[in-house]
């Protein structure tokens, strides 16, 4: 670990010791004795607190909020402040023909991205749990997409889609395919999204997924090859059944994820040609920042926000 | 049976080093795109058959860093992740220590849960707030949405290491007359040093990559580099060379610090959400 890390901790570790010597002093009777005293028997209340309090204000303030908000009417630019409707908004929003098309869109590119990525992440785990010289080079290789900055890579891909110039028509051309409009047309823009996403996120349902298989039992392979299995009945009867679990971890942590795409989308469609790519969530974002349309931007917040929890408790099932 | 063992042997090789060429194109591909397209003329770039061999050109970074305040924007950047992690680490350390001493499980629930919840839900209402108290455009606003990201994200990885630390050390500690604070500070933080270290670098990158709170809650002040790029891109004339080199510029921090912290990276990314 470089030398520089260190120095917060040493500024803190110099303080502590000027403390120590405060605290074996003569007074231990002391008023600030006492105070400290019964901070240090009560950690488990004083240590958390600040964090909590942070919390509250920055995560649970804005979640009250919304709730309050998506029982108003309010554009934000109008003179009159918000005015209370009651649940008109949520009526509005199963109404809305938008909301509908944009929830189908979002469930088009979660189920295709999924269907995409699962697979493959499984595919390349498997192989990378053979035992080779390259392995931990393409570990480390696959941590780039994902931690690359998002807003660069949608960039990149935006280039490279370009249907005149970009290098993916040059690619298809090479391979005698016909050319594709990519991300400029309407039939091809939610694919050409997952085919990104896929691109970003795959290898992450490759690591997750490698870490289960190499914490799996071997006792059940060492039966299956005494008793002369092939292959695929190794992989059919024992690895798929025993990593199952892992790959609904991985599918469920990945569809939270793909309800929130935004950054790749924004960056490279708008939710364009038309709005042929607009999803549930980029349509939220455009009711609240380019519409104001506060009261009902708030309904479609607490939608999206009460879809990610129902998938977290059934993560949070799957994973007891 | 030996012949045959050798020949399976090198069939297998032979597979093992295609796959490794296939698995690794996809990624490999992508970034080296983006980097020769920086060093790329324009010429070069509109090529319409790729050019593998050209003279390179560092005339695309030049004119980024000199242009639309690039370096202006890259510090804005480095100033809200820098206090946005600082800050989740000075509050994010005694709460992970605490959950995982005192098995705080509710509490370890409560901030997964903060993790999780889709960034449109804070934007709306930070929005607004921050706009009626004319703190748009401000590092305050960008540092405290930030934290959003960088807290549970600390908190969360640090409690793993916590626990990781045997309880006897502290025990010890404490029969000799040791606080428990001064045991904390003395004994067991620099035990997870590594720890600390890894979740000051994952939350610094995820700060870093932000687009969405940026997006709307900086402006020309304050602007993050990506928000930055996006709009430079939007606005002027497709200039691939400058997006190539501006795009690089934005990612090689991050690329470098997910270097360093190869293994944590994923502990910190499958506690659930990555993004918001």
């Amino acid at each position: 670990m470089p030398d520089w890390a260190l120095i917060p901790w040493k500024v803190v570790s110099s303080f502590m010791r000027a403390g120590a010597v405060a605290n074996k002093a003569e007074v231990k009777t002391g008023i600030w004795h006492k105070l400290f005293t019964h901070f240090d028997q009560h950690l488990n209340w004083y240590f958390p607190l600040p964090a909590i309090l942070a919390l509250a204000a920055i995560v649970a303030f804005p979640m009250v909020y919304n709730i309050w908000l998506s029982l108003h009417d309010w554009f934000l630019v109008s003179p009159i402040g918000p005015q209370w409707v009651g649940l008109q908004n949520y009526v509005q929003m199963f109404q809305d023909p938008k909301f509908w098309t944009t929830f189908w869109r979002m469930l088009y590119f979660i189920v295709g991205a999924l269907a995409v990525q699962v697979p493959l992440g499984l595919l390349l785990a498997l192989f990378l749990n053979q035992e080779f010289r390259a392995r931990n080079l393409i570990r480390t290789i696959y941590l780039f997409p994902f931690a690359a900055t998002p807003v660069a890579i949608a960039l990149v891909w935006g280039m490279m889609f370009n249907p005149e110039l970009g290098v993916l028509n040059y690619f298809l051309e090479l391979f005698g395919l016909p050319r594709s409009l990519w991300i400029a047309s309407e039939k091809w823009v939610i694919p050409s999204l997952i085919l990104v996403d896929s691109w970003e996120w795959t290898p992450l349902i490759m690591i997750i997924t490698l870490a289960g298989l190499q914490s799996l039992p071997k006792q059940p392979y060492e039966a299956a090859v005494i008793d002369g299995a092939s292959s695929w009945q190794i992989f059919r009867y024992i690895t798929l059944p025993l990593i199952r679990p892992t790959l609904v971890v991985a599918t469920m942590l990945r569809s939270i994820d793909l309800i929130k795409t935004f950054d790749i989308i924004y960056v490279m469609t708008q939710g364009g040609p038309g709005e042929a790519s607009e999803t549930l969530y980029l349509y939220t974002y455009k009711t609240g920042f380019q519409f104001f349309h506060m009261g009902y931007g708030a309904a479609l917040v607490v939608f999206v926000f009460a879809l990610v929890l129902v998938f977290n408790l059934v993560l949070a099932r799957v994973r007891r | 049976m030996v012949v045959g063992s050798k020949k399976h042997k090198i069939c297998r090789n032979i597979f093992i080093t295609l796959g490794v060429i296939i698995v690794l194109i996809p990624p490999l591909f992508v970034f080296w795109w983006m980097f020769t397209s920086a060093l790329k003329t324009p010429v070069d770039i509109l090529s319409p058959v790729p050019k593998l061999i050209f003279t390179p050109t560092w005339d695309n970074f030049k004119e980024v860093l000199q242009q639309e305040n690039f370096l202006r924007y890259m510090w804005n950047s480095l100033v809200i992740a820098t206090f946005a992690t600082a800050i989740a680490l000075v509050l994010g350390l005694p709460a992970a220590y605490s959950i995982a001493k005192y098995r705080q499980q509710k509490l370890a629930l409560g901030i997964l849960v903060a993790r999780m919840i889709p960034f449109v839900s804070y934007l709306l209402p930070w929005f607004i707030f921050f706009r009626k108290l004319n703190l748009i455009d401000t590092y305050l606003a960008l540092i405290t949405t930030h934290l959003i990201i960088t807290l549970p994200m600390t908190i969360w990885l640090m409690i793993g290491y916590f626990e990781d630390v045997p309880d006897d050390l502290e025990e010890a500690a404490m029969v000799d007359g040791c606080s428990r604070v001064r045991s904390f500070l003395t004994i067991t933080l620099p035990l997870v040093r590594n720890g600390v270290v890894a979740s000051a670098i994952l939350s610094f990158i995820f700060s870093w990559n932000q687009f969405l709170f940026s997006l709307i809650l900086s402006g020309p002040r304050t602007k993050t580099v990506p928000v930055a790029v996006f709009n430079f891109i939007s606005f002027e004339q497709i200039n691939w060379g400058g997006l190539s080199a501006a795009a690089t510029l934005i990612v090689l921090p991050a690329l470098i610090l997910t270097l360093i912290i190869q293994k944590q990276i994923v502990r910190g990314l499958t506690m659930g959400a990555v993004k918001g």
